[in-house]
């Protein structure tokens, strides 16, 4: 893109701007604000709403579409003038001449474009006497409830379905008055197709879980993080009566732009469903009886303090950086240092920083020009960061992607090209006969997507090793560009590596395999749901957490804490950024912040901390670890060697690398008790069936 | 009158043969190497002199047009002709493939040299079965000749010509949405800027141009241009194929000078008008989407450019449209915007919704059901419409509009009188008990 200034005159008064921009954006960008529908700062421009017409000279005597006009040097641009306002309502009256007009009784008002515009530009009342027009509802899929008629075809959807998500079943058919946006009466087969109810300027595209459940300007809205995947998108919680009544994006242009994936949106439904609201404690006939805290915190630390040192600390997917701090505070306080979040089984060597970001940062992704996946479907773990990966293939930057792993659509072509670790070891030899490496290392910005499938395996350690070794190798580590990244799964890993949680470089294996073999007496699970339970048979079982999920079922106490939209905390993204959300509505019945738990915890076991609050627990914590304190800074880690890889063939095992990732709708505590997940799944099962079938 | 020995299109009639060898006899592809050898340069300066202006519609220059082309890029060029020949009443680009095949070939591979492309498509009308087969036959004997393919006509230029059939769009006769319905997406305009000539076909620079224009291209080049610039007035040079439909005793497609007068027009080439020029109630004189000239108007009108722009109506394609009084112009007018409002492609808002509105209320005024005042809307919202969308297809819907408003305003206020005047009496009827 060439860009130089040019001046140009906007209402009389002369600017200076990028040449590079159109009339739309240059308005905007000294402060006016031009109305549209159609256009849309991340979708490609379609022109069609005619609602951002302003008159341009020289040029043609008539209005002309701003949002896909180029400026020019001298341009002289009216936004406000008599004959432009008239065009405008001119668009605005075509809009409504056929639309129902059923505010009330419709979702998107309060905060419905249309709404906003037809103050400004429409008639009080109406000249249209002919029968309005009617379109049938169209199905897509559990997430998004349409209701046709309300459609002004401004194709935002259709875009962000063809561009972002990379999906094409949302389309526009018919021709003339009778145009139709349908999905082929399929589910939107996407991770992002929440998405649309936001771009959707009217009310023709609302969200099905959210009908009728309340209106926008009754709700509360509380910044917070999503914690469903590792990538930390903004989000804002929408809640009325202490209840979280919906989650929308909110825009970070390094992190997640203004997309956020379904399971972040629509899992919101399962934190009313299934909750922990009070502590209760295994009586002599193995069942929960709920006791009081008083009786739950010196149950438990009476088993604590028996256990002597045979104890251990897990953390869930979810876990924020104050609580996991605790908890190791505590556990260390104690003579332990047996902790870790990585549920799973994931191998790798927390010691090395570089070794466990996404160390190319998630703005940066769309600038990649070569790829190649280990083991994770970046759809799935990461949707918002595959968007990016899809982005910059559909710039022409991104022009080869390999997979090695198990095959899946990751909405761009990619070339997978085994599910066997001994092809990655090919590919590092460098001497692969698919001409991998060689493509990597011809390629300026070559980028490596390291994921769990690979790493929670026996070998995940040489592969992680090996992989390290593949990056150095083929020139994906330069001086302003680090393409080795680790795709993490949840939102505590990063984190718990940060401040030391995770520190074994062979995960939590040992830790598992110690517990199930009874050496170990207690173990103080903190919101961690997704191990093999088969190793809690011996140990005294303390659960704190939220949900009663599969670890309360066998819990011998149960400490009920708060989720991620009940508490502040901070959470560290994959790339190494700091971010912090805040509670949006309380806790339910007696269930208290994780870090208020642990505290009340440590003074019955003696190990009474410094703090007294969080903000205390902070400042302690960012003493310890100054590089967090820095909200939403992201500290780069310099490169230097993985360790060795072990041997050759030996250190790597044969068996396939598998996905561990069975559901996407359905992989912790709280969209396990979503009804909006389980509609999902049964969708997508449907779904596949049928593209089986056909 | 223009005489034969000037006439462009020899076989316009199809009284003669249409295959290759006959075609030649006619002077088609006649030294053609020849012409090529002349060079980009002197091809685009002779159509530029010759004030050859496109035949399509909107008389863009086509020399200036064709100078548009980048002289050196990495891309292909591509040559588009537009062969979607929809408008109502047109219907002369269909003769021209039906009888003149390889004046349209010849005009092809000449053209392409003027603006630089090897790849030439012809994108023809869906309903079009007939004549595309004529047209792939052409093609066919052309390319084995040796006339088209590598070395064309043994010029020492090589030119690939495909044929495409659309599925029956009108919009699809846009340049942009042709090239859109040409790259297999739904025919919709795009956006312009960028022009064709820049990015057009699969993103590479592109001329499109009428069937007409390519198809006169060999014969100004062979008599030059001051030949052909020796007709029509300034600014509206050439000889032109006009079509001539409607209440006339001989309808016709007929090449006639550039400026003949209107009236010369109907009364010699078509026979005149049923029942005699008194008789005749407006004429619509450039295809469908032009505003129509009541009789008065018709009487000086020339048929060109500058004097029908002059009337406020248009060019266009120079399809005559002749109604006589036996004809109810406002349903005739009604029936030409449903035609626009089943062809807006319901891309931008002003036509999608406006043309279904404007339909609707022409339907019901010409029933004489409505107020006087809906004539007013009816105008406001065809203002609407015009000028605010992305193609030309919603300006074409409101003009026909306009022109009737413009001259025949009273007529449909006589209408709406008589059907209240009528409902009023039989109200009064029914009130009263028997």
């Amino acid at each position: 893109m060439s860009s130089s200034m040019v001046k140009i005159t906007i209402d009389g008064k002369e600017h200076e701007c990028d040449s590079s921009l159109t009339v739309l954006q240059a308005c905007e960008e000294v402060g006016i604000e031009i109305p549209r529908f159609c256009y849309h700062d991340r979708l490609s421009i379609a022109g069609n709403c005619r609602m951002c017409l302003v008159d341009v000279s020289p040029g043609p005597a008539k209005p002309q579409a701003s949002c896909a006009l180029p400026i020019a040097s001298g341009m002289n641009i009216t936004t406000a003038s008599p004959s432009v306002r008239k065009a405008r309502k001119g668009v605005m009256e075509f809009l409504l001449i056929n639309h129902p007009l059923d505010c009330p009784i419709c979702d998107q008002g309060g905060e419905c474009d249309l709404q906003d515009l037809a103050l400004s530009y429409g008639f009080d009342r109406g000249r249209f006497i002919e029968n309005k027009r009617a379109v049938s509802e169209k199905y897509m899929g559990p997430l998004i409830k349409t209701i046709m008629t309300r459609c002004i075809h401004c194709t935002r959807c259709v875009r962000f379905a063809n561009e972002v998500a990379g999906i094409d079943s949302i389309g526009m058919v018919g021709r003339g008055e009778s145009v139709e946006i349908t999905s082929l009466e399929k589910t939107i087969d996407s991770e992002l197709s929440g998405n649309v109810i936001d771009l959707c300027p009217v009310g023709a595209l609302t969200s099905k879980p959210y009908a009728y459940r309340a209106r926008s300007w009754e709700l509360e809205k509380t910044d917070s993080i999503d914690v469903m995947d590792a990538v930390g998108s903004n989000i804002r919680v929408d809640s009325k009566n202490g209840k979280v009544m919906r989650i929308l994006p909110r825009l970070h242009e390094d992190v997640n732009e203004e997309w956020i994936s379904d399971k972040a949106r629509f899992s919101c439904d399962g934190l009313a469903c299934q909750r922990l609201d009070r502590p209760y404690v295994r009586d002599e006939k193995k069942e929960l009886v709920a006791v009081d805290w008083q009786e739950a915190l010196s149950r438990t630390a009476t088993s604590i303090l028996e256990a002597k040192n045979r104890i251990v600390g897990l953390a869930g997917d979810h876990s924020d950086l104050e609580s996991m701090y605790a908890l190791k505070k505590m556990l260390l306080a104690l003579g332990i240092d047996g902790f870790d979040t990585r549920q799973g089984g994931a191998c790798y060597d927390p010691g090395f920083r570089h070794g466990y970001l996404f160390n190319t940062g998630i703005g940066n992704v769309s600038r990649a020009d070569a790829l190649l996946i280990v083991g994770c479907n970046p759809r799935e773990d990461a949707p918002v960061v595959n968007a990016r990966i899809r982005q910059g293939w559909l710039q022409g930057n991104l022009r080869s992607a390999y997979g090695i792993g198990v095959a899946c659509d990751v909405s761009y072509p990619c070339n997978w090209i085994s599910d066997s670790s001994s092809a990655l070891l090919e590919i590092a030899s460098g001497k692969d006969r698919l001409g991998v490496f060689a493509t990597l290392n011809a390629a300026e910005r070559p980028m490596l997507l390291l994921g769990y499938d690979a790493l929670e395996r026996k070998d995940g350690k040489e592969i992680w090793k090996l992989c390290g070794k593949l990056a150095e190798k083929s020139g994906m580590i330069g001086e302003d560009w680090n393409g080795f990244n680790m795709l993490h799964r949840t939102a505590s890993a990063v984190g718990a590596c940060e401040i030391g949680f995770n520190r074994r470089e062979n995960g939590i294996n040992p830790l598992l395999v110690s517990m199930a073999k009874g050496e170990v007496d207690v173990a103080i699970v903190m919101g961690a749901d997704e191990f093999d339970l088969d190793s809690l048979e011996k140990c005294f079982t303390v659960y704190i957490g939220h949900h009663g999920d599969r670890v309360a079922q066998v819990a011998d106490v149960i400490l009920p804490s708060a989720a991620y939209t009940e508490k502040s905390g901070m959470w560290v993204n994959l790339e190494g950024r700091v971010q912090m959300g805040f509670a949006a509505v309380a806790p339910p019945g007696e269930a208290r912040a994780d870090w208020r738990i642990l505290r009340a915890l440590s003074e019955h076991l003696n190990v009474v901390p410094s703090w007294n609050s969080l903000q205390e627990l902070r400042v302690a914590l960012w003493k310890e670890h100054p590089d967090l304190r820095e909200l939403d800074g992201v500290l780069q880690a310099d490169w230097h060697s993985l360790g060795d890889v072990v041997s050759r063939k030996e250190g790597l095992h044969a068996t396939p690398i598998v996905s561990r990732c069975k559901n996407y709708y359905m992989s912790d505590p709280i969209s396990r008790a979503s009804s909006t997940m389980a509609e999902c799944t049964r969708a997508r099962r449907e779904l596949r069936e049928k593209d089986k079938a056909a | 009158m223009l005489e034969d020995k000037d006439k462009i299109f020899t076989n316009l009639d199809g009284r003669a043969a249409v295959d290759l060898a006959s075609s030649k006899d006619r002077g088609i592809w006649h030294q053609t190497s020849r012409l090529v050898k002349r060079g980009r340069d002197s091809i685009v300066e002779e159509i530029k002199e010759s004030g050859l202006r496109g035949r399509g519609g909107a008389g863009f220059p086509t020399g200036l047009k064709w100078s548009f082309m980048p002289r050196s890029s990495s891309l292909p060029c591509y040559l588009v002709v537009n062969a979607d020949e929809s408008e109502p009443g047109t219907c002369k680009d269909r003769d021209m493939i039906r009888f003149e095949p390889h004046r349209l070939l010849e005009g092809c591979l000449l053209s392409a040299v003027g603006i630089g492309a090897h790849c030439v498509y012809i994108y023809i009308r869906g309903e079009f079965v007939r004549e595309s087969e004529v047209l792939q036959e052409a093609i066919d004997e052309a390319y084995g000749d040796g006339l088209l393919g590598k070395n064309a006509a043994g010029s020492g230029y090589d030119l690939e010509l495909y044929l495409h059939r659309g599925a029956g769009a009108y919009i699809c006769g846009e340049e942009t949405a042709l090239l859109e319905s040409l790259e297999g997406k739904k025919g919709q305009p795009r956006l312009k800027p960028p022009f064709p000539a820049g990015l057009g076909l699969y993103g590479c620079p592109t001329t499109v141009n009428n069937v007409e224009t390519i198809a006169v291209v060999p014969t100004i080049l062979r008599r030059g241009a001051s030949w052909f610039s020796s007709f029509g007035r300034e600014g509206n040079r050439g000889t032109k194929v006009f079509s001539i439909s409607g209440h006339v005793n001989k309808s016709c497609n007929v090449e006639e000078t550039m400026s003949v007068p209107l009236k010369d027009l109907i009364e010699h080439s078509a026979g005149g008008v049923r029942g005699g020029w008194d008789n005749l109630l407006a004429v619509i004189p450039g295809g469908s989407s032009v505003p129509l000239l009541p009789r008065s108007l018709c009487e000086t009108a020339l048929m060109d450019y500058d004097s029908l722009q002059e009337l406020d109506s248009g060019f266009g394609t120079g399809a005559v449209i002749v109604m006589d009084r036996s004809t109810d112009i406002i349903k005739a007018i009604a029936r030409l915007s449903h035609f626009y409002k089943h062809e807006s492609c319901g891309q931008c808002t002003p036509c999608r919704e406006g043309t279904g509105w404007m339909w609707r209320v022409l339907e019901r005024l010409a029933e004489g059901r409505g107020q006087t005042s809906e004539i007013d809307l009816l105008l406001q919202v065809s203002k609407q419409v015009e000028g605010h969308t992305i193609c030309a297809l919603g300006d074409a819907a409101a003009w026909p509009v306009q022109g009737l408003i413009r001259h025949f305003r009273s007529e449909i206020v006589s209408r709406i009188e008589t059907r209240q005047e009528k409902e009023s009496s039989s109200a009064v009827l029914a009130e009263e008990p028997a």
